[in-house]
């Protein structure tokens, strides 16, 4: 009977114009994803190096900012593609409008990209006393290889509003209530933890094991607390019908549900006990192939998170 | 001076001409909408009736669409109107993810942001809005709220208690008012799109956002392709006759 198919309480649209799908796609994902990298192994580095002798540690110094300038460019060249007008991207520079958050980031990741950029090249001349011997760039770099100490705390604390500025995005974008919550600040912070150390774990190899340790240790507790987020919005979806309606897409299977599964479980679960088995015995294969998992997870966590509340019909 | 709309839903007999006018007047391309009315079937047969909503931007008064917008492309005018200057647009889609009434959509010929201005450009010259002008049942009343005597202002004090606006709880405080509404034709969450009940009209999602021609690379490279000059001739002689059969 059609009162068990369709509600009698409730409307059907019988006649609507096409709504629009997904509006910030995989390029949004991959752009949030790639910051988390490019913030969370500065972040990540200064608490190695407030820990460890720089000795213990011996490419860190360029390796650190070279991986961070690699996916912060990654970063912003999808935020570029993802502009239906690219070249306009100056107009933010131009005609900046301050209460907007993806103005006050796109300024901030600039200035943010720039100092990281100093403090790669300074760190690599630095390391490779040997290469470019008569170019003017590089020994300029080296003679000005203080300026990377007086550098480094500016860009550690310029990388937490870097990190977090996305969740303000995220607040803004009003229009989707599952990104409305407070736990986003935090989610960005962990991602960030969580990216960094994993990446920097895949560079670790000849590092001391304590340093390692230490890595695993930020790993496990990133990975437990990105967990207990996701978690916390997963059994406490309740809180308004348009919050629950979009959960539904993850409660209720289907594809959705599966890359969520996917991404706790390889993302986080067990790149979790990996690292913690990791910080009593070093098994540097074992430990990169958690880094590996908890990066794939993390692309996986975010894109689902992304995507599921522009499934709603808006009006 | 604080322009506002309001929709008598009683009226409103879904003619639709108020969705036509607006896209003559506004030059609105395919698959996109500054105005829609949206049919929406309530109760089970016998006691089944439709109901019709006209839906457009809200020109909210705490805009979310001008707060997020990185580049002041969407701006208040002094008469509250929410305006969008599409030459300052870059195209970022946050306006669209802040708007919680889905009323901004992405020009497929401009590639920028667009959206109902409440005619804007009429306004300027002392016109009515065109969806105002064209309705045969005036269900669509447009006007000064800070005006008492206005024709909008004496309606919503003539309707007290009747007066809604869609989505109070997001405190967006909305210019754009509706009558004899209610959850199941206000509320998007309250109504079902069930496959094969939509009448005239299969595609219910877009797959594509902005011009559907235009990839990525596309979009960096358009403004250096040529277009050829078009003058009257061009849409006339034609160079199919082969390809149609050579008629």
């Amino acid at each position: 009977m059609v009162e068990s198919t369709v509600h009698a309480t409730h409307a059907v649209v019988t006649l609507d114009v096409a709504l629009p799908g997904i509006i910030w796609g995989w390029m949004i994902t991959l752009n949030m994803w790639a910051k988390s990298i490019g913030t969370g192994v500065i972040l990540v580095g200064a608490f190695l190096l407030y820990r460890h002798k720089k000795d213990e540690m011996p490419n860190l110094r360029w390796t650190m900012p070279l991986i961070s300038f690699i996916f912060l460019n990654i970063f912003l060249l999808f935020t570029l593609t993802d502009l239906h007008q690219p070249y306009r991207m100056v107009n933010i520079f131009l005609h900046p409008h301050w209460t907007s958050a993806i103005t006050v980031g796109a300024w901030m990741a600039s200035l943010f990209t720039a100092l990281v950029t100093v403090l790669m090249v300074i760190g690599y001349f630095d390391a490779h006393p040997n290469v470019r011997k008569n170019c003017a760039l590089a020994n300029a770099a080296r003679a000005n290889s203080s300026l990377y100490e007086k550098l480094f705390p500016f860009v550690v604390f310029l990388a937490i509003p870097v990190t977090l500025y996305t969740a303000i995005i995220m607040a803004e974008s009003s229009a989707r209530e599952l990104w409305q919550a407070p736990a986003e600040v935090m989610q960005m912070m962990w991602a960030a933890l969580l990216a960094g150390s994993a990446a920097l774990i895949l560079v670790s190899g000849k590092w001391s094991a304590e340093a390692r340790k230490d890595l695993a240790l930020v790993l496990a507790i990133a990975t437990f607390f990105s967990f207990l987020m996701y978690m916390g919005e997963y059994f406490f979806s309740f809180k308004s019908s348009e919050a629950e309606a979009t959960l539904a897409y993850v409660h209720a299977g289907g594809a959705y549900n599966t890359e969520f599964w996917f991404g706790m479980v390889l993302g986080f679960i067990v790149p979790f006990f990996i690292a913690v088995g990791n910080m009593k015995s070093d098994n540097k294969t074992l430990l990169r192939f958690a880094a590996i998992l908890a990066l794939v997870g993390l692309y996986m966590a975010k894109d689902v998170w992304l995507k599921i509340p522009q499934m709603l019909p808006l009006s | 001076m604080k322009l506002g709309f309001l929709v008598d839903l009683n009226l409103c007999m879904g003619c639709k001409g108020c969705e036509v006018a607006c896209k003559v007047e506004n030059e609105v391309p395919l698959s996109s909408w500054r105005l829609r009315v949206k049919y929406i079937d309530i109760g089970t047969f016998p006691d089944a009736k439709r109901e019709f909503t006209p839906l457009r931007c809200n020109h909210c008064e705490n805009a979310p669409c001008e707060r997020i917008c990185p580049v002041s492309a969407l701006h208040y005018l002094e008469n509250g109107i929410v305006n969008v200057d599409s030459s300052r647009c870059i195209g970022c889609a946050g306006c669209m993810m802040a708007c919680p009434y889905g009323a901004i959509y992405m020009d497929p010929e401009t590639n920028t942001a667009d959206k109902c201005t409440y005619c804007a450009h009429r306004i300027e010259s002392g016109m009515m809005p065109a969806c105002v002008v064209i309705c045969p049942v005036q269900a669509n009343i447009f006007g000064d709220l800070d005006d008492d005597t206005s024709h909008i202002s004496q309606y919503i004090m003539a309707h007290q208690g009747a007066v809604q606006v869609r989505k109070p709880e997001k405190h967006t405080n909305p210019k754009h008012f509706y009558v004899g509404g209610g959850t199941q034709t206000l509320d998007p969450l309250a109504q079902q799109r069930i496959e094969g009940y939509s009448l005239f009209n299969n595609i219910t999602h877009l797959d594509h956002i902005g011009d559907p021609n235009h990839g990525v690379i596309d979009r960096f490279l358009a403004p250096f392709e040529s277009h050829e000059k078009l003058d009257n001739k061009s849409f006339v002689d034609f160079d199919n006759h082969e390809s149609e059969g050579g008629h």
